[in-house]
Order: structure tokens, then C-alpha cells, then sequence
């Protein structure tokens, strides 16, 4: 094990600008998926005949696949059917997708926990139902929400590890690079790493359940 | 439309990875429920190096993704002349990091168990270990049964992870078969169907499951 070789200056450089890749992939990836995801979370919540089913299945079905599988299949799959994106833009759409299930669960049992009455206070004051639950359901909802979703983007950031099977050069994939050069690097190499996603990860975590005291009531 | 004679003509190989996925989620379920519940118990022993270790291990395992641990486990270790094939290694890791997951649940289950329980156990002559193993445990497995069954959902899906070490799991199979076939979309629709097959059920009756006893409670 050769701990200085592998902790000169480029290599944790190259290190560093793996892991600024990751959390840009994975801070746009959550980004997008709170959107799609918080149109499948409402979609369920409203339960609107048909639709509501429908958003219910596609939820399901993605939630209970590998992510590993659907990064695969956005970058090796769909340019079968015309639709050839680059590795980051694939890792994008693959985080997304999956994520967006993921935050639509969580964002649906937010909207849950709003108790039903508030919505016919709304809806009674006038107010239609969309409104309703843009200005009366969701600020209520998002203080329960928005724990869970800080959870969420921990396992964002984990996952994201995943699209080095794509090469795309994030954190994982920069340490595979410096490991090829020499196996004396490999250990020392993970061992950063990991403290690397530890740190993160675990001030995140931190972050995570003192919103959930404070918005425990 | 999807070609099913790539599902007829490949089938064995479909229903090696899909009996290889099965196989490699048990066993690392096993482990990593063992590994759990002795550090569940080592976080709550009143005991303070034990609850160090504990914790430590639950906060580092949790924090980073399972790659690491399987590169470290596949690459790293055979620096040190420990050299373990792609599926061992894979259990291992999948063992290793669920465990982390499954030792937080089921201290959650335990702690459950109101504290007089214990009192009364202890006061009734049982020692710490008895008192642990035949009042609380039992009493703890009802509350942790729904997060167990989704950490086996869990393991399932993360078992994807062994197609990157070949240990020949449906992943893996289906990366195979599309390398032979030439054909991408179809194998992994398939093999998400497979996938499903497994993940879909446990996800329906853990939910049925959390909601009996949320009803119960």
C-alpha cells in the first residue's frame, strides 16, 4: 500500500473534481425529480379516477427496479429506439426517473399528513381545488416532506456512484482511473473515498433529523 | 413490439440469473440479519465501547455507497492476497451494507418495546442476555417485520451491483444475452419483468403489513 503516491496533489484533484461531478449530477437530478416526482406525488394524492391508477403503477414499477437497470437501459437501450443521449445527460435521466418515484411516495404521504379538513376549508372559502393545494395543502405538507427528501438526496448521492458503470467521471469512476495506474493505490484510494462520502453524507444526515425535530410538533 | 422468442430461446439463461438473484438475496438477508441484530443489540447493551462500535459501523455503512464496499471487498482485498470470487464478494457486500440498514431497524423494533418489559424480565431473575432474547426480541420482530421486508427489497435491487463483478446474476445474464443477441431493449425489459416478478409481491405485503399494523397499534 503506497498511502503518499496515492494521496499526491493530482490525485486528489482529479478526486475532488470527481466528487464536484457527482453532486452537480446529483443536485440536478433532484431538482427534476422533485418536479416530475411532485406531479406523480399530487397525481396519487387526488385521486382523479384512471389517472391516479396510472401514476400508481409507473411509481410502483420504477420504485421496485434496480436503478442500476435503468441507468443500462436509458444509456444501452434507448438509443435502439432513437433516443442516444451522452453519459451525463443518461445519468440525468436515469437518477430522475428513479428518484422521481422515490420523492413521489414521499411527497404524497406529506400531502397526506395535511389533515382533510383543510382542503374543504379551502375549497369552502372560495378557493379552487388546484389553488387549494398550492397554497393551503402543500406549505403544510413540505414541513414533513422536507426531511425525507434530505434522506433522499443522501441516497442520490450514493447512487450516483452507480453510473460509473457508464464511465461517466464522477467520484467512484475518477477513483477507478487512479487505481489502474498502480494496485498499491487501491486501498488508500477507497479508503478516501469513503471518508469522502462519509463526511457529506453524515452532515446531511445530521441536517436531516434536526428538521425532523423541528418540525415535529 | 417486444421479440419473445429472445425471452423462449434464452429462457435458461433468464431463469439461471433469476434463480442466481433469488439465491445471492437470501443469503446475504441471512448474513446481513444476523450481523444486524447483534449490532442493534450492541448499540443498545449498556455497554459503552459496544455502543461505539455500533454506532460507528451503522453511521459509516449507511453513509456510503455499497460500490465502495464491493470494489474494496473485489479489488482492494486481493492486494492484501485476499483474493474472494465476484459472488462471494457480492454477498459480502451486500451483507455488509444491509446489515447496517437492518441493525437500525430493528434497534427501532426493540426500543419499542417499553421499558418495563425489561425491568420486569430482569426483576423476574432472567439476566440481560435471556431477558434480551426471549421478552424483547420477540416482542421487537412485529414492529420490525415491514422494514425488513423492505430491506429485502432493497437487497434484491442491489444485488444488480454483482453484474459488475460477473457473478452471474439476472443482471448479468441479461448483459449477456444482449451481448449475444445484439439486441439491448427487449433483454432488459425482460429482465426488468423479472425483477418485478420478485420485488412487486414483497412490496405489496410489506405495505399490506405496515398498514394491519398501524391499524393494530
Amino acid at each position: 500500500m503506497d498511502f503518499i503516491g496515492a494521496y499526491s496533489p493530482d490525485n486528489l484533484l482529479f478526486l475532488l473534481q470527481g466528487f464536484w461531478m457527482t453532486i452537480q449530477v446529483a443536485a440536478i437530478s433532484i431538482v427534476f425529480s422533485f418536479i416530475l416526482g411532485g406531479i406523480f406525488g399530487v397525481l396519487r394524492y387526488a385521486k382523479i379516477p384512471v389517472v391516479s391508477k396510472i401514476a400508481a403503477v409507473i411509481v410502483e414499477i420504477i420504485r421496485n427496479l434496480p436503478l442500476l437497470l435503468i441507468i443500462f437501459f436509458v444509456y444501452f437501450a434507448l438509443p435502439e429506439i432513437g433516443l442516444k443521449f451522452g453519459v451525463v445527460a443518461s445519468a440525468i435521466i436515469a437518477l430522475t426517473v428513479f428518484e422521481s418515484a422515490m420523492l413521489a411516495e414521499i411527497i404524497r404521504s406529506g400531502l397526506n399528513s395535511v389533515p382533510k379538513g383543510q382542503i374543504e376549508a379551502g375549497r369552502s372559502s372560495g378557493l379552487s381545488y388546484i389553488q387549494t393545494l398550492w397554497y393551503i395543502i402543500f406549505p403544510q405538507g413540505i414541513r414533513k416532506m422536507v426531511p425525507p427528501i434530505v434522506s433522499q438526496f443522501i441516497s442520490l448521492l450514493k447512487d450516483t456512484s452507480l453510473a460509473v458503470v457508464i464511465a461517466l467521471p464522477e467520484l467512484m469512476r475518477n477513483a477507478q482511473v487512479i487505481n489502474a495506474q498502480n494496485v498499491n493505490y487501491i486501498i488508500p484510494i477507497f479508503i478516501f473515498i469513503a471518508v469522502v462520502y462519509f463526511i457529506v453524507n453524515y452532515i446531511l444526515s445530521i441536517i436531516a433529523r434536526r428538521l425532523e425535530l423541528k418540525t415535529d410538533y | 413490439m417486444l421479440d419473445f422468442t429472445i425471452l423462449t430461446e434464452n429462457s435458461d439463461m433468464f431463469l439461471e440469473g433469476f434463480k442466481n438473484t433469488l439465491y445471492v438475496s437470501f443469503l446475504a438477508l441471512i448474513g446481513s440479519f444476523v450481523l444486524g441484530t447483534i449490532l442493534a443489540v450492541f448499540r443498545i447493551a449498556p455497554i459503552k465501547p459496544l455502543n461505539w462500535f455500533g454506532t460507528a459501523y451503522v453511521e459509516f455503512f449507511r453513509n456510503i455507497p455499497i460500490l465502495i464496499i464491493l470494489f474494496f471487498i473485489f479489488t482492494g482485498l486481493p492486494v492484501l492476497g485476499i483474493r474472494l470470487s465476484g459472488f462471494v464478494a457480492g454477498t459480502l457486500a451486500l451483507m455488509i451494507y444491509t446489515a447496517a440498514f437492518i441493525a437500525e431497524a430493528i434497534r427501532a423494533g426493540i426500543l419499542s418495546v417499553p421499558k418495563g418489559q425489561m425491568e420486569a424480565a430482569r426483576s423476574s431473575g432472567l439476566t440481560y442476555n435471556q431477558a434480551m432474547l426471549h421478552v424483547i426480541l420477540p416482542q421487537a420482530i412485529k414492529i420490525v417485520i415491514p422494514p425488513l421486508g423492505n430491506q429485502f427489497i432493497n437487497l434484491v435491487k442491489n444485488s444488480s451491483i454483482l453484474t459488475i463483478v460477473a457473478a452471474g446474476e439476472l443482471m448479468y445474464q441479461g448483459d449477456l444475452i444482449s451481448a449475444r443477441t445484439f439486441v439491448v431493449f427487449d433483454v432488459y425489459i425482460f429482465v426488468a419483468v423479472f425483477y418485478l416478478i420478485i420485488t412487486l409481491p414483497l412490496s405489496y405485503g410489506v405495505n399490506r403489513l405496515e398498514k394491519r399494523l398501524a391499524k393494530s397499534n
